[in-house]
């Protein structure tokens, strides 16, 4: 079956996330790979919205993080403080996050583009959630297009914590030990962080994507873990489920690019 | 600002800074504090509110008039396009109150209708942002006027997070100066807000230290409430219940008001007591356009036109006056959306009732 980007991205996303473990995720992209991957290879993922839902066995892709889908025959209906406060302790495993900038150490600008913080150029909303359940969470996902005004080398505005400066630095800043950016899924490859650096590297690179392609489109060197894979695409039965199941009115993978 | 306790607390903090900056090396954020976290001035307040258990039902109209002064600092409930007290950011506008502060804990729908009061011609409803998460409707987009506003020089704000303004509620809630976190730390977010690092006295840890935040004035929808105040919500409390003891002022909008019977019939359902409250209003579809968990989905269409509108600043301006300048109260406001039939609607897709 052929496919779009976004269903691409989904399916990636869907298999980073193992059975039996935990996942915050916001509405769009994240919430699409989480219902896919319950449908699919993790049946026992628990599902978390930052404002309180917990658990939800999802009847439609929800609009708002915290609109009543997101606690629809949930387990418990809860506050913003106690899921947060989950993850504070250790409990959650993954967290789905974007923004309008990234940079090699997979930190996130979500608040302004622009240089004077009392007159941006463009507002954006500002950390929301992000930048707790960065701080938080044992690993970071990332799903964004892939391209020059995205992957920058220097944030207008460091939001929301990756591994800030380079190794160690999360730990000297006070973040807890173990946490930060695990991967980044785009619609030209899968990324990840090299073990020593931190910085960003290609892992895999999407069906018919080669690597200079995917360079041209980053504002930093990027670095790649051999031996580099090509990205599994789509099963059947993954799409099937996805269009069928998961996103029939189409909300996320109608719109094809993050 | 019009509060006797910000002059005393601007005194406070001067003198003790020098010792700080000797004793505490850890990093500060630079963003000044818009509210007084003293719990010993709050046990102040506190002390002279009222806490009779009397019938506190009156109009909106009449609350806002009562408990938002030009000034104040106002913290809304809800998450943005859910269980948002709707009612009320209309009457503020209405009443053309000025340079309020907002605790933009996930204020979408809420910032977008305060920021209505702002460059349209009647004067300025906000001056004062602490942001987690502003300017956003989540997946539908961004506010042009929302922008407009925060882009234009004319509000000063200062960065949070979601969970940083929740503990800070909850520090207020439990009539504390402050209370620890661990996320913020290392960002610009933590640079740009009022947080101060500091180690931990036990285990030598470095945690963020969020001040407590006392809202002048809170406004929360809910499910139901009794004449007194005693409050049930059903689906997420997002930071509610925190909320609503941090608060000086208390404003309740309900769908619907229930005998004190019921109240007492099962209060473990209770979610917020009547202690709390300074005004409860019965204001059915109080949370639309946004969404009621177990009552009414919201209205993506009328969240259309309000993007539509704002694009242009004559159109918004014609907008407001459509549908808020214009109206008597929120009432007449939904008749124009549609009335009842189209609150029947968003009562049948809140219940999947396709």
């Amino acid at each position: 079956m052929t496919y779009n980007p976004m269903e691409l991205m989904i399916c990636c996303a869907a298999r980073l996330l193992e059975d039996g473990k935990t996942v915050a995720v916001g509405t769009g992209v994240p919430c699409a790979a989480a219902m896919l991957a319950q449908r699919t290879t993790a049946p026992n993922l628990v599902i978390f919205f930052e404002a309180g839902g917990i658990a939800p066995q999802l009847p439609t892709m929800p609009i708002s993080v915290g609109d009543s889908r997101t606690f629809y025959r949930g387990v418990m209906a809860t506050s913003m403080a106690d899921v947060m406060e989950t993850c504070q302790r250790g409990l959650m495993d993954y967290t789905f996050l974007g923004g309008a900038q990234i940079d090699a150490y997979g930190n996130l600008n979500s608040t302004m583009i622009g240089t004077d913080h009392a007159r941006p150029k463009v507002r954006l909303p500002g950390s929301g959630g992000a930048n707790d359940l960065a701080s938080l969470c044992w690993r970071i996902l990332v799903v964004t297009n892939h391209d020059k005004r995205r992957f920058v080398p220097t944030l207008d505005f460091l939001t929301t914590p990756g591994y800030l400066t380079g190794p160690g630095a999360r730990e000297a800043a006070g973040l807890p030990p173990g946490t930060g950016p695990y991967r980044v899924i785009t619609d030209l490859a899968v990324l990840g962080y090299h073990e020593t650096t931190r910085r960003m590297e290609i892992l895999s690179l999407h069906p018919g994507v080669t690597l200079d392609q995917v360079q041209a489109n980053t504002g930093f060197d990027l670095g790649r873990r051999e031996p580099l894979q090509t990205t599994t695409p789509p099963s059947d039965l993954e799409l099937c489920i996805l269009r069928e199941d998961v996103d029939p009115h189409r909300y996320v993978i109608g719109r094809g690019q993050v | 600002m019009p509060f006797a306790t910000t002059r005393v607390f601007a005194n406070c903090c001067a003198s003790s800074k020098i010792a700080e900056k000797m004793a505490n090396p850890l990093p500060q954020g630079t963003g000044e504090l818009y509210t007084d976290p003293t719990a010993d001035h709050a046990r102040e307040w506190f002390a002279q509110k009222p806490r009779a258990m009397v019938d506190k039902v009156t109009t909106v109209k009449e609350a806002v008039n009562r408990l938002i002064h030009d000034g104040a600092y106002l913290a809304v409930g809800g998450f943005g396009c859910d269980r948002l007290p709707t009612a009320v950011l209309h009457e503020i506008l209405r009443q053309k109150k000025q340079h309020l502060a907002l605790a933009g804990h996930t204020a979408t729908h809420d910032f977008q209708v305060l920021c209505g009061g702002n460059l349209t011609g009647r004067g300025q409803t906000l001056t004062r942002v602490e942001i987690a998460y502003v300017v956003g409707l989540e997946a539908r987009g961004l506010s042009p006027h929302a922008r407009r506003v925060l882009e234009s020089g004319t509000v000063t704000f200062t960065e949070w997070s979601n969970y940083a303004l929740a503990v800070r509620f909850k520090a207020a809630a439990m009539g504390l100066p402050f209370l620890p976190c661990r996320s913020m730390l290392g960002t610009d977010t933590f640079r740009m807000s009022g947080a101060k690092a500091i180690t931990c006295p036990f285990t030598g840890a470095i945690l963020t230290a969020l001040p407590a935040l006392y809202p002048d004035v809170a406004a929360i929808h809910v499910h139901e409430a009794d004449r007194y105040g005693n409050c049930r919500i059903r689906g997420t409390t997002v930071a509610d219940l925190d909320l609503a003891r941090a608060a000086k002022r208390l404003l309740i909008t309900c769908e619907r008001l229930i005998p004190n019977d019921d109240i007492r019939a099962d209060p473990s359902r209770t979610a917020i007591p009547f202690y709390c409250a300074d005004a409860v209003c019965e204001v059915p579809f109080g949370s639309y356009p946004g969404n009621m968990p177990y009552e009414y989905f919201s209205d993506e269409n009328h969240f259309k036109q309000w993007f539509a509108a704002e694009r242009d600043l004559a159109d918004l301006q014609a907008f407001l006056d459509k549908y808020i300048y214009g109206v008597k109260d929120f009432h007449e406001y939904l008749h124009l959306c549609g009335g009842l039939p189209r609150m029947q609607e968003l009562r049948r897709q809140e219940f999947l009732i396709a």
